[in-house]
């Protein structure tokens, strides 16, 4: 058997990297990089899909017939539910949507922050989830040694929030009954 | 004498028109002082009908929110529902207008009647220089106030986007006027977590949100009268 058909067949592991609706060039050229790409085959992954968003750096494909990472690229979807739920590592921005989208799913998740936005608050949300072990928080610069050190294994998982204290703080305060 | 007398007339006058000048502003003042304090406090009556409700939305991730958000308010205590979101945003009326629909679908009510939707011409874009920003900000005031005369909600609802500022310091000197008294609830984003960001600060500040909730602890330490909620999503 061929390896693409042993892939196909066998355990098909899945790196979804996403950046929104934004163009972070800088994560995508980090994960299109040959040691990025060593050390995701080396950790059991057999497939790297790439969401450009409005980025222009376009990655190299790759079949992944030499043993190698699969590599595959695109701009947007509609929805990338789909292609969170098949994963089995997602890479993200730092958008909350991305974020929580893929923790409700209990994905594991390396957030990447874009340091070349102005007003950088998105990087106070990714670090202060990685300090609750939910995630791991990296920039494009020391990804490599991210994906190297991490131990999914040490992750929690994210308990959904809720929104009904907000609902009984308005309606009491309106001076509606509780429920 | 003819001059003396025409000094005093005169003086006379700009002395009343002065008198009369802080007398108005001081009874302004007296009034939003009074407005902010009735503000920080629970209604003082029990609520016995609907409340007209405004829910402004934004962009992306605070649509999420606010839907989240939206989902678990009782429907028909927050009825009829406005929603306002910025005129270069599709996506989140879209989002807005399906809730509404599913909503009407359920309850067997005729879809013309689930929620009203409109645009409103943003203060700013991302990245917009703040220069420009002024006379952008001035368009978005005149619109928000046209809005408002029309909606006059008993609720406003928002979380985030420079969209709600507009329309909240008008709601606010709306109370002032008497013309309609909204009680201002500002959810600051999950986002945010050791800042506010630029809305919630500027309605924390000037004291316009009547409750501003905080979604991570740091942030109430920081801001006293923020009310931490823990996520919502």
């Amino acid at each position: 058997m061929g390896d693409r058909e042993e892939k196909e067949e066998g355990r098909r592991r899945v790196v979804f990297v996403t950046v929104g609706t934004t163009r972070f060039d800088a994560l995508v050229s980090a994960v299109d990089s040959e040691n990025v790409r060593k050390v995701l085959a080396a950790k059991g992954y057999t497939h790297l899909l790439i969401q450009l968003g409005r980025g222009s750096y376009l990655p190299s494909k790759s079949d992944g017939d030499d043993g190698s990472l699969a590599v595959d690229y695109f701009t947007f979807s509609s929805s990338i539910a789909d292609y969170l739920r098949s994963a089995s590592l997602v890479i993200s921005h730092a958008g909350s949507g991305s974020i929580f989208e893929t923790l409700r799913l209990c994905k594991p998740l390396v957030v990447v922050v874009n340091e070349d936005l102005m007003d950088n608050h998105q990087s106070e949300l990714a670090e202060e989830l990685a300090e609750r072990k939910h995630l791991y928080c990296a920039r494009p610069q020391n990804l490599y040694q991210t994906l190297a050190d991490m131990d999914l294994n040490t992750l929690l998982p994210y308990t959904p929030g809720d929104a009904t204290p907000v609902a009984k703080h308005i309606n009491r305060f309106l001076g509606f009954p509780d429920d | 004498m003819d001059k003396g007398n025409g000094c005093s007339f005169s003086a006379v006058t700009s002395t009343a028109i002065i008198s009369s000048v802080i007398f108005v502003i001081t009874l302004i003042l007296v009034r939003v002082l009074f407005v902010i304090y009735c503000s920080s406090r629970p209604m003082s009556r029990r609520a016995k009908k609907p409340v007209s409700t405004l829910i402004i939305l934004g962009s992306g991730g605070h649509t999420a929110e606010m839907l989240d958000l939206l989902a678990v308010l009782q429907k028909d205590r927050f009825y009829p529902r406005f929603y306002i979101a910025a005129a270069t945003d599709n996506m989140s009326l879209q989002k807005a207008e399906l809730l509404e629909n599913s909503l009407a679908a359920e309850n067997g009510t005729p879809i013309t009647n689930a929620g009203k939707f409109m645009k409103i011409y943003r203060s700013r874009e991302v990245g917009q220089s703040y220069i420009t920003s002024i006379w952008t900000t001035l368009v978005a005031m005149v619109h928000a106030l046209w809005l408002m005369i029309k909606i006059r909600p008993e609720v406003i609802l928002c979380n985030g986007p420079g969209t709600c500022i507009p329309i909240c310091a008008i709601a606010f000197v709306f109370k002032v006027l008497g013309i309609r008294w909204s009680s201002i609830f500002y959810v600051e984003s999950i986002a945010r977590v050791r800042r506010l960001s630029l809305s919630g600060l500027l309605l924390y500040k000037l004291r316009i949100a009547d409750q501003l909730f905080v979604q991570w602890p740091r942030l109430q330490q920081q801001y006293p009268r923020a009310i931490y909620v823990g996520r919502l999503m």
